[in-house]
């Protein structure tokens, strides 16, 4: 029996870990080493997160039928209402 | 047209349009069947293109480029590892690629088929077969199949420890005695042809399936442009010289021309008629039967 294990690491402190591919192995004690190997041995990461893929539940697929922009950046233009704001304050430059 | 006809061609579409795919998505069987074999060529490639580099790993001239060479070799087996992995989960088993290597049915890259005779042709490999090969690569981060774009980042990011590697052997041994000089030369006399068959006929984009797909994303001749473009210069500043009376630039368009190179020939050398290609399957095949009890201990232990 193998498992397949993904690999998740952190590049530096204080940053998200990252997906990073995935290692095939019997058991999480070779799981280990063939991710130190992989993704660790010239120190390009701080610290592995090793989970057995039977273990990932997979969510995806967000509709956004009533387009709820108002719960958005895009979905608001304050450029016109500022400028009529700043007129009556008599605050416009130039 | 029928269901299926519509679907496929949502698909081509959005993978033409530069769209990227999951391992869980649906797709159609010919792209996922052009997948496998391309990337499944791919890490053929990585796991024999070890072996030319292995032979001198106890010959290297110092210490220093002993630990080098078997660092690069380490790197290029782990890329064999890691791209087995994506062709597993299109659903091809590791094993089953190492068999059908080992027999002969499937194909690795043809700069792999060729000796290794001298330490001036592990220095032209390393600087020049690796530009050649991270050209197409850092094309294939582009690939509309996500889970190989993402692990061509780690890989592209280590063979750029390989051309530097492979640059400074050379040019040690350019600076060193003539004796090294020629060394140099003649390999790469040897080495220019397959150098200029490695990214293969000049099949024009819209006739390539791997193009029509963005399994990769530049075509050959395209690819091949490109490395005259970059190498060609830094190969004749150092005093080498090129064996192709025809080899120039178009200063104009940028193009260059050179001597058309016998496609029959690469064809013959992929499909196991290279100079070295019976003896490296062989040993494949041997190194496989050797290793084999380790894995049966190791999955007998953990079962």
């Amino acid at each position: 029996m193998t498992l397949v294990w993904e690999v998740f690491r952190q590049e530096r402190k204080g940053q998200p870990f990252a997906h990073a591919g995935a290692v095939v192995a019997p058991d999480l004690r070779f799981a280990e080493v063939y991710a130190r190997e992989q993704y660790g041995r010239r120190q390009e990461s701080e610290a592995l997160w090793l989970v057995p893929r039977d273990a990932v539940h997979l969510v995806h697929d967000f509709p956004d039928e009533f387009d709820l922009k108002y719960r958005r950046v895009d979905g608001y233009s304050i450029k016109a209402r500022l400028k009529e704001a700043r007129e009556r304050a008599g605050t416009l430059q130039g | 047209m029928t269901t299926t006809d519509v679907r496929t061609q949502e698909f081509l579409d959005y993978v033409q349009a530069g769209g990227q795919v999951e391992t869980g998505d649906w797709m159609p069987d010919e792209y996922r069947s052009k997948l496998v074999k391309f990337i499944e060529m791919h890490g053929n490639s990585e796991l024999m293109g070890v072996l030319p580099e292995r032979d001198w790993i106890l010959r290297a001239p110092t210490l220093q480029r002993k630990l080098a060479l078997t660092a690069k070799i380490q790197d290029e087996v782990g890329h064999a590892q890691l791209i087995y992995r994506v062709v597993e989960d299109l659903g091809k088993p590791r094993s089953a690629c190492l068999d059908d290597l080992v027999s002969g049915k499937a194909k690795f890259h043809n700069v792999f088929h060729y000796p290794t005779k001298t330490w001036g042709d592990v220095g032209v490999i390393a600087w020049l077969v690796d530009a050649a090969a991270i050209i197409s690569q850092k094309a294939l981060l582009k690939c509309s199949y996500a889970p190989y774009a993402r692990i061509m980042k780690k890989i592209c990011w280590e063979e750029s420890f390989h051309i530097l590697h492979g640059r400074d052997v050379i040019l040690a041994m350019v600076t060193g005695t003539p004796d090294q000089f020629e060394l140099v030369q003649e390999a790469l006399l040897r080495w220019w042809e397959p150098l200029m068959h490695f990214h293969g006929n000049p099949i024009p984009a819209d006739e390539d399936p791997m193009v029509i797909w963005r399994i990769k994303s530049q075509a050959n001749e395209e690819a091949r442009q490109q490395f005259l473009e970059g190498y060609v210069p830094q190969i004749r500043e150092l005093g080498l010289e090129i064996p192709d009376p025809n080899l120039r630039r178009d200063d104009e368009t940028g193009v260059w021309s050179y001597t058309e190179p016998d496609w029959e020939k690469l064809r013959a050398v992929v499909t196991g008629h290279g100079p070295a290609s019976q003896e490296r399957l062989d040993f494949r095949r041997l190194s496989r039967e050797h290793v084999e009890w380790v894995s049966q201990v190791v999955l007998a232990e953990a079962a």
